[in-house]
């Protein structure tokens, strides 16, 4: 069975982003870019169903700019055995990364499609459900732990107030929430031979997809500021306020 | 022009976050109808025929639509979504693992997570965690949507009498199953809903602590408890009480983060409460910059005590 992975390039978590004097968007020039943090765990989970087994080899694919061959190089490190770089300049948005991975289901044929729940630039929180309406596949979302077996999955979701599971027929699409598992510290050795491992690039229109964007960003402002309060010296003092400033107790 | 609310329901009562989102739904313009979708769920629309605004509930019954299955759910939607303008869902767990297959099969794009409604095509919503507010404009025919909930308020759960009328069930899917849930069961308020939320952090130290000193001040406000990132993360508490950007976005009346440090992740899901209290000992955490009353104190000894005095 092939898993494919796909893999987004975003800005690192650990970096906060400014918007633009102008109101077009967010800098995103000269800032630290990275694989999105919930597609890592994505790659850890395949590579580790192929080390167990179930899987027979691990696809990443990324949809985007040219630097997105850095992001599947360290989804190769991490355990990919090969890598997919959609191309184009174009903004993507969910639901033409959903036409094009769908495209790519069609001619990998894998067994799983497992990928972050959401992306931590646009928060969007739709290829995964999307692409698995386009290709008429069942879905598990914001899995905490999946099992495959007999044609299978078992996952296990994160919904609100609890947990709850779902048996998937395969192939099917699992989208990862962050306590699936701990993806592992890349190695030196890993990301050389990352390095030679087979990178085939398309272009939207190889596969036939029109990737036009449906949705406009009019305009991208800082979000209203709270000011910061005051500091109560004891726990007596904050009571009062709470009772008699703010009426909220 | 005429908005469509999928509601979030037990099959029994309507959750609170469909209140909010008929509320979106009236902003963009039209009649408000809601979609009630589940087994045995005649009390659940009766409850949605009574929210103020809504003209038209539509219940579909079948033991496919019993656990909220996606394939299912979205189907029942995509056979009637031809006569709505928008197709709203709240930005629940439930919501956004239907929505986008509904967008999806209508070719159309969907604007997640909206926070206001500018105009019928025109909407707010935050990307970045938080960090920025997009306004975006969608060109599509349909407007599939996600609400946010705690950017509108709720919608009056009485005083409507909207016509309840039965719909097809559509077949199963087969494609999904449901095998089971492990629902926390607790008298507190669930946290999206509740007024007085206490949240604990890292500083907690073990999840015997976090239960000893945040449990008892719940108890005492009559509050639900939510937890940081990184409290959970630890196993201090369990991952549906975590308050953030990829957690639950919440906004009671009186929010108190104790031991929390504001890594930015939380702070975007908790900044629109009304009035926010921080304990905490290092008087350079990023929580006092939007706390209205900080206290620099030791949690262990503050908050019993604070406990205790209330």
């Amino acid at each position: 069975m092939k898993i494919l992975v796909p893999v987004k390039r975003v800005v690192d978590y650990n970096v906060k982003v400014r918007v633009k004097s102008d109101n077009s968007g967010v800098d995103i020039a000269n800032v630290k870019m990275s694989m999105n943090p919930f597609d890592e765990i994505a790659v850890e989970e395949a590579v580790r169903l192929k080390e167990k087994g179930v899987a027979t080899e691990v696809i990443a694919v990324s949809c985007g700019v040219a630097q997105c061959q850095e992001t599947l190089r360290t989804a190769m490190a991490i355990g990919a055995d090969r890598g997919i770089l959609v191309e184009t300049t174009e903004e993507l948005q969910p639901l033409a990364v959903a036409k094009l991975l769908k495209a790519l289901v069609d001619k990998e044929q894998p067994g799983l499609v497992i990928l972050g729940k959401q992306a931590i630039d646009d928060d969007c929180n739709q290829t995964g459900q999307m692409l698995a309406a386009l290709a008429d596949l069942p879905q598990a979302t914001f899995a905490s732990k999946v099992e495959v077996a007999d044609g299978k999955a078992n996952v296990t979701r994160e919904i609100d107030g609890g947990l709850e599971t779902l048996a998937v027929s395969l192939p099917a699409v699992v989208t990862t929430d962050l306590r699936l598992n701990e993806p592992r510290y890349v190695t030196l050795p890993n990301i050389m031979k990352a390095k030679k491992k087979q990178l085939d690039t398309f272009k939207p229109e190889d596969l036939g997809v029109d990737v036009a964007p449906r949705i406009k960003t009019l305009k991208v402002m800082e979000p209203a500021k709270r000011s910061a309060g005051i500091k109560v010296p004891d726990v007596a003092t904050l009571v009062d306020k709470l009772k008699n400033v703010a009426k909220v107790i | 022009m005429t908005a469509l609310v999928i509601a979030e329901h037990d099959n029994a009562s309507i959750k609170g976050a469909t209140l909010n989102t008929v509320t979106a739904a009236a902003a963009c313009g039209g009649d408000v109808h809601v979609l009630v979708a589940g087994h045995n769920a005649a009390a659940a629309a009766q409850a949605a025929a009574h929210i103020a605004g809504v003209a038209k509930v539509i219940h579909a019954d079948s033991e496919a639509l019993a656990h909220g299955l996606a394939e299912n759910v979205a189907a029942q939607v995509l056979a009637i979504a031809g006569n709505y303008s928008h197709i709203l869902f709240p930005a629940t767990a439930g919501g956004k693992n239907v929505a986008p297959r509904v967008a999806a099969k209508l070719d159309v794009g969907q604007i997640s997570d909206i926070t206001k409604v500018d105009s019928p095509d025109t909407f707010e919503r935050p990307i970045y965690a938080g960090n920025a507010i997009a306004t975006v404009q969608s060109a599509d025919a349909t407007k599939v949507i996600t609400v946010r909930t705690t950017g509108f308020d709720a919608a009056a759960a009485s005083g409507g009498a909207a016509t309840v009328e039965s719909a097809a069930a559509q077949a199963d899917s087969g494609k999904s199953s449901y095998v089971g849930s492990e629902i926390a069961k607790s008298d507190r308020p669930e946290l999206t809903a509740a007024k007085i939320i206490v949240s604990g952090g890292r500083a907690l130290g073990s999840s015997e602590k976090f239960n000893e000193v945040m449990t008892p001040l719940a108890d005492k406000l009559g509050a639900a408890i939510g937890a940081s990132r990184a409290a959970v993360d630890a196993g201090y508490a369990p991952n549906d009480l975590q308050v953030g950007q990829t957690g639950k976005i919440v906004a009671p009346q009186l929010y108190v983060a104790c031991g929390i440090s504001g890594a930015i992740q939380h702070l975007a899901g908790m900044k629109d409460s009304k009035v926010i209290v921080a304990i905490n000992k290092d008087p350079e955490a990023p929580i006092f910059s939007v706390a209205d009353f900080g206290l620099e104190a030791d949690l262990f000894a503050a908050v019993p005590e604070l406990t205790s005095s209330l």
